[in-house]
């Protein structure tokens, strides 16, 4: 019997809530088969199933909020084959380990849940308190000087009633986005009881629910990891010759764009890099067999995703292409599979087409390196001693410190500028 | 169909016959039949002995009853109202209330005292107290109040057979009140509240002539859409908590009336129970509906605006339901 | 003038008193000490009221006294261990431990305290009279109070309802003189006292307190007109304290020359004297009784130091009948 969990679809997300099941008790799932829709921060995202068998049961009710790792249905698995070992998701340093269903709060301010609890306890509002543990965690300490202000500053409550309160986080509803109407807007249990249950939604708009789940990423990472640079200035003036020669032989749904070349060059160049294609699991930094590259991918709305094109070393160009297209379109709709937002090995986020020169990136926890591109520019460049106009790209490597060092950045630039000198390679 | 004044007197007869150690003695009760009446004939079936009117002298002949329960008998001792009780204060709280304590319980002081309590019939300012309030505050006795017919019945039974000093209030406006009364089932307990009218949107908590009040409150309620609970305290030590979180556990509200003034009064007891027991229950804050803080005045007018009526009840319960 | 007395009956009387004066001699050493705590208000000169009074009262009536009651307390029967556990507040103690010096209680010798209200035992005086009467006991109900007493309303209230009532209590006040700290002269409009209770039809009449043997006699005579009549009367028995009201008290309000006159009728030294001129006694029973008393004195003490404290977790117990909670 194997199980399947509530996946680890990012490294801050600490529950999510089962919208939807896509399959009934009984049907025989293959490993990859979407088993589930689960609503997170980032939006609806379709889950697959790791093991090959039978739905057995299911554990979680559709719209239930459940804690990363919660056991969602029993796969009865094929007799013949040993039951796979549930990949469990890792966690990386940094994350919100968090467990308890009824947190308040998804995302926002580090802190256990013992804190939590004593924050509620002492009607503290966590964003408001001022961390001193290690990565600005909340302590339990940094609380009784907050409650002991907090009560002095009567201001600052939710005014609330001790049975709404309650009420509220049986429920797992925010009450600081409430409004009240009891004496003086306090809230009553009319109040909280008229909810739905996924206030998230109905309070909070989904971009700044991204918003505000990266910005902690980002902080974190910002905070944690050790970031060196280098930064590689590439001639990419065979890449464009080249690519013009091959689309004007195909069709225009066939055509390749520089992106691609870059994608290609990027997974090529890691494959004597490993040092740059790794991923945190627990305390030691994993180096990776396969290579997915995430593609940072802008969001209507202001939001942003880094999927994963698996195996990017792999397949010809065009396939590539076709599948970074569809990589592309389905992170803009919302439909991005569940392995896809978990795998990248390293991520390459190209601002190009914004038009700025560089980028100096921040390393997306839990990988080791990032690679940033900015626009390819027509500049001065001196060819055999004359200075000629070449099409310039300016690539920056950002990588952790922990686990390579300058040196091996360094290689892994030029090995990348090498690359994209013969595209006909790639 | 009995009134409150002849279920007593009922009472009183049933223990004179049954229990030679029982008498009963008090200002009044013997050849004028009691000032309310309760006592009328009873001196007549029962003669001087057992049917003793008292000399005015409240500290000695609440002192002699006590005296007189310490030496094995039940005496029933009536102190005409609350207000006169005060002479006898000092026996009650010095001497009804620790002997057993006192003496590491070689004694025990079965007593019980009736008293006629609150305000209303403009008898102004001395004689409307209600202090039911001093006597519940006391370890060591017991307290009761009686707002129904069958009530006044059986908690003077239980008062007797009880070993402790067992006080019992009756509302001077609930004399002439009446109900059925049932002289052959075993009664409930007298220490337990009672729901007199369940209800799911808040709990009206009153005891003796409140509770009335509170019923026809409820009354009121019902027709704006409101479901009031009516809980009658009962006893007043010990005071039935379960009874009473329980029901503010179902309806998250709760007001309690009390005829005393606010301040130190048994509505503020029963709130500071559910601010400790019931805590997480409270949808809105506890509200009391008491006598306002001046000594009761003799104008009708007046009296009533202090004393608290239905109309005020109905308000307190308007605010914590609607709130804002 | 000589006793008219037997032997023994001299050494019984003496010996109670020399008991009672001993035990509160070493009640105040064991108060300075801190062993006793609260109030202490002890029986030093007025020795001669207790043991008279007791001696002529029936192992049968009640007794309802003071606060100022170790000395009927031991003449009554009541053990000195007891006792002294009793001020100590051990659990050993007459009344478990739970009242102390002023309120000592024994059911099985009818002795109902011990009480701290003045005037606040004379209307419980009453009520046992009048139970005793409905139940047709022809006992006597003692009731000991001082001069301070009269002036309460429940004095006069209680008189009148026993007079009313015909009931058998035997009123005896212990006229030491002073109410705590003011005189007689300032208290009272009519210092003799003895001229109330007629008024409410109670018969009444004084003794010398000081005088064992007139106490005996004179109590004895109103305890029997008690029993015989049904009806009460009044007792008052003169006397004096040596000591202060209770241990912490300054006795500014009488001058030490005052006590010491006083002390020229100490009860037991008169009575000592008699009995040694009239030979019914010698030294050397003196001795023994010295010798008696402090060993009983000192086997209280020990008694005392022994017993157990009331383990907190029983505090609720003898509040009601059954724990309420």
């Amino acid at each position: 019997m194997a199980e399947f969990v509530m996946p680890s679809l990012g490294a801050d997300m600490s529950a999510g809530v089962l919208a939807k099941w896509r399959v009934a008790l009984g049907d025989r799932v293959a490993k990859g088969d979407i088993i589930a829709e689960v609503e997170t921060d980032k939006g609806l995202i379709e889950v697959e199933v790791f093991e090959a068998g039978v739905v057995e049961s299911f554990l979680v009710q559709e719209g239930e909020k459940v804690p990363v790792g919660t056991v969602l249905a029993e796969i009865q698995t094929a007799p013949a084959s040993a039951p796979a070992p549930v990949s469990a998701p890792v966690s990386a340093p940094g994350s919100i380990i968090s467990a308890g269903a009824s947190d308040l709060v998804l995302d926002g301010p580090l802190a256990s849940p013992a804190v939590r609890r004593r924050a509620h306890e002492l009607d503290v509002s966590l964003p408001s308190v001022r961390g001193t543990g290690e990565h600005g965690r909340i302590t339990l300490d940094d609380l009784v000087g907050v409650g002991q202000r907090a009560r002095s500053a009567p201001g600052a409550r939710v005014r609330i009633s001790p049975y709404a309160r309650r009420v509220a986080m049986e429920r797992g509803i925010d009450i600081s986005r409430l409004s009240g109407s009891g004496p003086g807007g306090a809230i009553q249990a009319s109040d909280v009881l008229s909810v739905t249950a996924h206030p998230a939604s109905a309070a909070v708009s989904p971009a700044e629910r991204m918003q505000r789940a990266i910005a902690a990423a980002m902080t974190r990472a910002n905070d944690e990891i050790p970031h060196y640079y280098v930064e590689q200035s590439i001639d990419m003036a065979n890449a464009i010759a080249w690519l013009r020669e091959t689309n004007a032989s195909v069709s225009v749904s066939e055509r390749l764009v520089s992106g691609v070349l870059v994608l290609r060059a990027v997974a090529l160049a890691l494959r004597k890099h490993k040092s740059l294609n790794a991923t945190w699991q627990g305390p030691e930094p994993v180096p990776s067999a396969e290579i997915h590259v995430g593609l940072a991918v802008s969001l209507r709305g202001g939001g942003l995703v880094a999927p994963a094109l698996r195996n990017t070393d792999q397949g010809s160009l065009g396939e590539l292409m076709v599948r970074m297209t569809d990589l592309v379109g389905r992170a803009r709709a919302g439909t991005l599979r569940s392995s896809e937002m978990t795998s990248a090995t390293i991520t390459l986020t190209s601002l190009g087409e914004r038009g700025v020169e560089s980028v100096t990136p921040i390393i997306f926890p839990p990988q080791v390196a990032i690679v940033g591109c900015g626009a390819t520019v027509e500049r001065p460049w001196v060819v055999e001693g004359k200075v000629v106009p070449r099409p310039i790209m300016r690539v920056t490597l950002g990588a952790d410190h922990r686990v390579s060092n300058g040196h091996q950045g360094s290689r892994f630039l030029t090995a990348l500028d090498r690359l994209l000198q013969e595209p006909e390679k790639l | 169909m009995t009134s409150y004044r002849d279920a007593i007197r009922t009472a009183l007869q049933t223990l004179l016959r049954e229990d030679p150690r029982v008498f009963f003695m008090g200002e009044d009760v013997g050849r004028y039949g009691g000032p309310y009446a309760v006592s009328k004939g009873l001196l007549e079936e029962f003669g001087e002995d057992r049917v003793r009117d008292t000399p005015l002298c409240e500290s000695t002949f609440v002192g002699a009853g006590i005296g007189a329960a310490i030496g094995g008998m039940r005496p029933i001792v009536e102190v005409m109202t609350v207000n006169f009780s005060l002479l006898a204060l000092d026996q009650v709280v010095n001497n009804a209330a620790v002997m057993r304590h006192m003496s590491g319980g070689q004694f025990e002081v079965p007593i019980a005292v009736r008293m006629a309590t609150g305000g209303g019939k403009q008898i102004a300012a001395q004689h409307s107290h209600s202090l039911e309030n001093w006597y519940a505050h006391v370890p060591g006795i017991k307290v009761l109040a009686p707002a129904t017919v069958q009530d006044a019945h059986d908690m003077l039974l239980a008062a007797v057979e009880d070993p402790d000093p067992v006080f019992i209030f009756e509302h001077q406006m609930l004399y002439g009140i009446e109900g059925p009364l049932d002289t052959e089932s075993t009664p409930p307990s007298p220490w337990k509240a009672a729901i007199r009218r369940a209800g799911k949107d808040l709990s009206l908590i009153a005891y003796g002539g409140s509770v009335h009040k509170a019923l026809t409150a409820a009354d009121e309620l019902e027709k704006e859409g409101l479901s009031a609970e009516v809980v009658d305290l009962r006893s007043l030590r010990p005071l039935d908590r379960e009874t009473i979180i329980g029901s503010v556990s179902r309806t998250h509200r709760a007001v309690v009336i009390d005829e005393a003034w606010k301040t130190g009064s048994l509505a503020s007891e029963v709130s500071a129970i559910l601010a400790e027991e019931a805590f997480y229950e409270l949808d809105a804050p506890v509200a009391r509906v008491c006598t306002i803080e001046v000594p009761i005045p003799y104008a009708k007018h007046l009296e009533e605006a202090a004393i608290p009526q239905v109309d005020r009840i109905v308000e307190a319960a308007r605010r914590s339901v609607v709130g804002g | 003038m000589t006793l008219d007395i037997s032997r023994d009956h001299v050494l019984d009387l003496l010996r109670d008193m020399i008991r009672i004066r001993r035990l509160e001699e070493k009640s105040a050493e064991l108060y300075a000490k801190q062993k006793i705590r609260g109030f202490l208000h002890l029986y030093i000169g007025e020795e001669a009221v207790g043991v008279g009074a007791m001696h002529a009262l029936r192992e049968d009536d009640n007794i309802v006294a003071t606060y100022r009651e170790h000395g009927q307390a031991l003449v009554r029967g009541i053990p000195a261990g007891e006792i002294m556990a009793e001020m100590y507040g051990k659990s050993n103690g007459c009344s478990g431990g739970r009242g102390g010096s002023m309120h000592l209680f024994s059911a099985e010798r009818r002795f109902y305290g011990g009480h701290a209200i003045v005037g606040g035992g004379l209307p419980i005086a009453v009520g046992l009279a009048l139970a005793d009467k409905m139940q047709g006991e022809s006992r006597v109900t003692a009731c000991f109070f001082g001069d301070g007493a009269t002036d309460e309303g429940e004095f006069h209230e209680s008189l009148n309802l026993a007079a009313l009532w015909k009931l058998p209590v035997l009123f005896l006040c212990e006229n030491n003189e002073y109410a705590m700290g003011t005189a007689l002269h300032r208290h009272v409009s009519d210092q003799n006292i003895a001229d109330n209770p007629p008024a409410y039809g109670v018969p009444a009449d004084s003794v010398n307190g000081m005088d064992v043997v007139a106490v005996e006699r004179a109590v004895h005579n109103e305890a029997e007109l008690v029993r015989e009549t049904g009806k009460p009367r009044f007792l008052e028995l003169k006397t004096y304290r040596f000591r202060a009201h209770s241990m912490y008290d300054a006795e500014l309000y009488r001058s030490k020359e005052e006590v010491e006159e006083h002390k020229k009728d100490d009860p037991i030294e008169s009575l000592q004297r008699r009995a040694l001129s009239d030979g019914l006694i010698t030294e050397a029973d003196i001795e023994q009784i010295e010798e008696d008393a402090a060993q009983e004195i000192a086997d209280a003490v020990e008694f005392a130091e022994q017993g157990d404290w009331e383990p907190v977790e029983e505090i609720r117990r003898h509040t009601y009948a059954r724990d309420l909670s």
